[in-house]
């Protein structure tokens, strides 16, 4: 966008005034000269950063191009794809990083939404209880990881020790549910505080005016507020749900990635760095980019999910 | 829920979901606590409060490089990140709330797309190039990528809070004679001190936080943060599991974040809220 931007500004001025009275056009002219001079370093940054950076990973997933054999870097057309979408490896993580977050995502907005009404309506103790929600929210994920990576480790953890010396980590699905559940753990405060804000905007009135015609506290949730917070929890679930599925830090410090629980992104990192093939990297990293555009797609269009930011743009 | 009387049992009610929501909360974090205070034999005890207390785990992780050097690259690098971002942030945020102009739409729609881009799809080519421009392993390798990756939050949070500002201010110091660029300097900014405050601890949690560019764009401590340093932590010798030194290690880089959270609670919820729901 910035060249193109640039060749607005540009040309801007030139026709401006044809189109409009001088005066008017003058005041018009500066704002919109402005706006793009305001938003210009930032277009840079994110287009040199993720711009440039994925067209170039097009490029390098049409490539045989592996670091350990620089002399044989050749245009391979779509092969490296093939590598990847024929293989089990690909598929299983696909379905591991599927399970994991369509699991771990249900179970965040049953438990947000029981978070945010806490935090909404609690009696007292309320900023208490918001300041304690708020550190597995800050809280670096591969810091909490490690504590429950200790914590399930037999002979050393309490959780471990708690249900008989269990090993989770070792076998595939248990160790799947361990990384849900540091998932959870760490997601719910965000998902709750995003719900939060969706609660806050439904009307005091209506919930009193269904209290006084006789609506019981389960049928005024379901009847106002979980509609009227519809949009609220649409646009949490698309960020959970994009979040969830690039899923990387807590399975890397858990697992490795061992025993069956790569997920995609694990998958991608192990091609590049562990057997540094850049253009399978490559393929299945464009592979996960398609994925999260399919899911963005199903949101907004699907659900009716506004995308974040809509409101600002009427303005 | 709420009503005008409360009766005892309500106080009951709420008194204890408060207590199973920090009960939640705080136990994984009480746990690493323990186990950063045990020593060598009582990390083979899974008991949650150490048998034998140390602060030896402190000692040893502080008085290594392999910790030292990346938590002061951590501090570096956020600290650096959040500046830069939430500079260009802000100024591309007043222009998104306040000025009319073409491709606005697409700003918002290109931050968006950023704010939920799959890392590692940009782990693979940011590899390559970074090595090509000799920027591997150095600051700017991970500054630059940080504050791209901030800037979409700081310009959501931000028009959110910009929004908000009593703008017949800004009317006022124009009609006064200053430019768009005077309003937004001496009139403006200061109002949104309060909103870029939030923003930059958002952004600075973020990069403080962020793991996966971390450990793909370092390979020593020249560069390496302090989560992806936690991996390089090694026992006092070889045969010691370096359970209660990489514990300590979380501990400390779990301190800052404690801090931000007690200080500026209620800013970082409003922060978080707005931003989602309002912009």
């Amino acid at each position: 966008m910035s060249s193109h931007t640039e060749t607005v500004t540009v040309g801007a001025p030139a026709e401006a005034p044809a189109r409009r009275k001088p005066q008017l056009s003058e005041g018009a002219r500066a704002e919109r000269r402005l706006g793009w001079l305001l938003c210009a370093p930032a277009v840079i940054v994110m287009l040199a950063v993720a711009g440039y950076p994925i067209v170039y990973a097009i490029w390098l997933s049409l490539q045989r191009y592996n670091l350990e054999l620089p002399n044989q870097v050749k245009f391979i057309g779509f092969a490296n794809y093939g590598a990847v979408l024929s293989s089990p490896y690909w598929w299983h993580a696909l379905w591991v990083t599927v399970l994991i977050t369509v699991v771990s995502v249900a179970v965040t907005l049953v438990l947000g939404m029981l978070l945010a009404l806490v935090m909404h309506r609690t009696l007292f103790g309320r900023g208490t209880v918001r300041t304690a929600a708020l550190i597995p929210y800050g809280i670096v994920t591969v810091a909490a990881s490690y504590g429950w990576y200790y914590a399930w480790t037999p002979g050393q953890g309490y959780l471990s020790a708690l249900f008989n010396n269990a090993a989770p980590l070792t076998t595939t699905y248990k160790a799947i549910a361990v990384i849900i559940l540091a998932e959870i753990w760490k997601t719910t405060p965000f998902m709750g505080l995003l719900l939060l804000a969706g609660l806050s905007l439904v009307p005091e009135d209506l919930q009193k005016a269904a209290k006084v015609d006789g609506a019981t506290a389960w049928q005024r949730f379901w009847r106002i507020t979980v509609p009227l917070m519809k949009p609220a929890i649409l646009v949490a679930l698309l960020f959970r749900t994009l979040d969830s599925f690039r899923i990387f830090d807590n399975i890397f410090i858990l697992t490795q990635g061992n025993n069956g629980t790569e997920s995609v992104s694990i998958l991608a990192w192990d091609n590049l760095f562990k057997a540094l093939n850049l253009g399978i990297g490559a393929a299945i990293s464009i592979l996960i980019f398609i994925s999260v555009v399919i899911i963005a797609a199903v949101f907004i269009k699907g659900f009716g999910t506004a995308a974040p930011g809509t409101d600002t743009g009427r303005r | 829920m709420a009503a005008v009387t409360t009766t005892p049992r309500q106080k009951v009610g709420w008194g204890t979901a408060n207590v199973v929501v920090i009960a939640l909360a705080l136990i994984p974090v009480l746990w690493m606590v323990s186990l950063s205070f045990k020593t060598p034999a009582a990390v083979l005890d899974p008991s949650f409060i150490p048998a034998q207390w140390t602060w030896s785990n402190y000692h040893e992780i502080l008085s290594t490089a392999t910790f030292i050097r990346p938590l002061f690259n951590s501090i570096g690098i956020g600290l650096i990140a959040t500046f830069i971002s939430v500079v260009l942030a802000s100024m591309a945020a007043y222009a998104v709330a306040r000025l009319r102009f073409p491709g606005k739409s697409l700003l918002i729609g290109m931050s968006l797309l950023i704010a939920m881009f799959p890392i590692i799809a940009l782990v693979t080519p940011l590899f390559s190039i970074e090595r090509a421009l000799g920027l591997f392993n150095t600051w700017p390798g991970l500054i630059i990528p940080y504050v791209a990756f901030g800037l979409p939050l700081g310009i959501y949070t931000l028009s959110a809070f910009f929004r908000e500002i009593p703008w017949e201010l800004e009317k006022a110091a124009k009609v006064d004679g200053a430019t768009p660029f005077q309003a937004f300097v001496r009139v403006i900014a200061p109002l949104a001190a309060p909103g870029m405050v939030t923003t930059s601890i958002l952004v600075f949690l973020a990069c403080w936080n962020e793991f996966l560019m971390a450990i793909s764009f370092t390979s020593t401590t020249a560069a390496r943060t302090a989560p992806a340093s936690l991996a390089y932590i090694s026992g006092s010798s070889q045969f010691t599991v370096p359970t209660g030194p990489i514990a300590a290690a979380a501990v400390v880089i779990t301190i800052p974040i404690i801090i931000f959270v007690l200080f500026f609670q209620r800013r970082i919820v409003a922060g978080l809220t707005s931003g989602a729901v309002k912009g």
